[in-house]
């Protein structure tokens, strides 16, 4: 199968790239890595008119780790931001998330900034811009915006840049030192799509929990945060095996149970995604707590 | 090595009547260096790296299996690095390095160690996916010339054998690695 006939532009700059954009309006598309947007061509999902290749744009395949954040360029591929050693100290959810997209050879073209713009509800990387409460940048020739990450997810396979903008960077937040992080999914086989996947952020002192967040992959319809600080009170995270506490655990799958929205298709049921769901935020929490081996890393 | 120019004055669209723009589709002028010879050729857009490859330079090494990603058949190496060549445009590879299975042999035509190894451990069957492995584990070795059973297991996951000739695979990565050392040695 071949894509439809389209008009291909290669543009050199960013004006330029963003003057093609304002043109062609909703017959363009932004070609980037390509991994999720090339098989949609050649299947003839999708016919846009014209492809705008950004490839060749300077200045896109930047990361930056700031006081507080991980800027991603537009240009940045999965691999790269696996690698590199700064945004993972700084923001190890990147890494713990990016090993499991796709395989080593789909991240060697796909681009961080691609698979948020893209929305899937089972991409890895939208989970984690929620959990960090990240944002996007958007340019377009009329200026510049930045959207936070509720703002950018309008729905499944559906984020909030107009035709003519282009997400430019993604940028990550930070947690406050002392939170431990942790990323699981569960695939049918390793690289694909996860029927479910968990990212939790904890940071307890004292015994109490002053930060737990978790965002979910393939079970909720737009990357979204449920805060577990509620659900933790009362409880003493201090104790050794807390979190094989009956009660805890009660309560995480009731507050898990409610917040996911997960839907039926060919490879697992509604009943089972949110099984998974509960079943591996139990499971993470324990991690973080010390109770099981550490597959995790302190922030 | 000397760069050596083929220029390629024709290149023929994929013939479907049905789908046939009722224009002539424009074509791009576009050059490709591959295996370390520049090519110069006249594409449309949308011609995938892989057609490219295969149909405008003969080069049918190559293999196109699902052309969405999943296969790993057509895999190439993008400036040394494993990627799909069936997600590609070939115009987007242009100022790029792009070496295919054709140019795994060693300068004097003899095999290169990973091609030496399936050969050894019978990592071939029908033999169709082999070239997206012989691609992939070449690169793979670069980064890791020492890897486990485990190590290798993961590095060819994203490449399908629908022979199943895994467990002989896996063998031939770690065979490979070998060979390699022993070259070093040398």
């Amino acid at each position: 199968m071949k894509p439809a006939p389209f008009v291909y532009h290669a543009p050199r700059e960013l004006e330029e790239a963003l003057g093609l954009l304002a043109e062609h309006g909703h017959e363009g598309k932004v070609l980037a890595g390509g991994q999720s947007l090339v098989p949609v061509l050649n299947m003839r999902l999708a016919a846009p008119a014209h492809l705008v290749d950004i490839n060749r744009l300077p200045g896109l395949d930047r990361v930056e780790v700031t006081d507080d954040a991980v800027r991603v360029g537009a240009l940045v591929r999965h691999a790269d931001l696996l690698a590199h050693e700064g945004a993972a100290a700084a923001q190890p959810l990147l890494r713990q998330a990016l090993r499991h997209v796709a395989h080593p050879v789909i991240r060697n073209r796909g681009t961080v900034v691609g698979s948020l713009a893209h929305a899937d509800p089972s991409g890895e990387l939208p989970a984690i811009l929620a959990i960090t409460d990240g944002s996007v940048q958007l340019r377009s020739r009329g200026g510049e915006r930045t959207l936070s990450c509720q703002e950018f997810f309008v729905g499944p396979m559906e984020c909030a840049v107009e035709p003519e903008e282009l997400a430019v960077v993604a940028v990550f937040g930070r947690f406050p030192a002392g939170t431990r992080t942790a990323f699981t999914e569960t695939a049918r086989r390793h690289g694909d799509y996860a029927v479910a996947g968990t990212a939790l952020a904890l940071r307890v002192e004292d015994g109490r929990a002053t930060l737990a967040r978790v965002s979910y992959v393939s079970v909720t319809e737009v990357p979204a945060v449920l805060d577990l600080v509620p659900t933790l009170e009362g409880h003493d995270l201090g104790t050794p095996g807390a979190a094989a506490d009956r009660a805890l655990q009660d309560a995480l799958a009731d507050a898990v149970a409610a917040f996911v929205e997960p839907g039926d298709d060919i490879h697992a049921s509604a009943d089972y995604r949110r099984h998974l769901a509960v079943v591996q935020t139990t499971r993470l929490l324990a991690e973080l707590l010390g109770s099981t081996a550490a597959t995790t890393e302190e922030n | 090595m000397a760069t050596q120019r083929v220029r390629i004055r024709r290149s023929t669209p994929p013939f479907n009547p049905s789908e046939a723009p009722e224009e002539p589709e424009e074509l791009l002028e576009i050059t490709l260096r591959v295996n370390g010879t520049e090519h110069d050729l006249e594409v449309p857009g949308r011609r995938l790296l892989s057609d490219a490859l295969r149909h405008d330079l003969g080069l049918t090494g190559t293999h196109v299996g699902c052309e969405h990603g999943v296969c790993g058949a057509c895999t190439v190496l993008v400036d040394g690095r494993p990627s799909r060549s069936c997600l590609m445009f070939a115009a987007t590879a242009q100022g790029h390095e792009i070496t295919t299975v054709e140019g795994l042999a060693r300068p004097d035509g003899t095999l290169g160690p990973v091609q030496q190894a399936f050969v050894e451990c019978h990592g071939l069957q029908c033999g169709f996916c082999t070239p997206g492995f012989l691609t992939t584990i070449t690169a793979y070795l670069e980064e890791n010339p020492d890897p486990t059973q485990e190590e290798a297991r993961e590095a060819i996951a994203g490449n399908l054998c629908r022979c199943t000739g895994y467990q002989n695979i896996v063998r031939s990565v770690c065979r490979a690695a070998e060979l390699r050392r022993e070259g070093e040695q040398q």
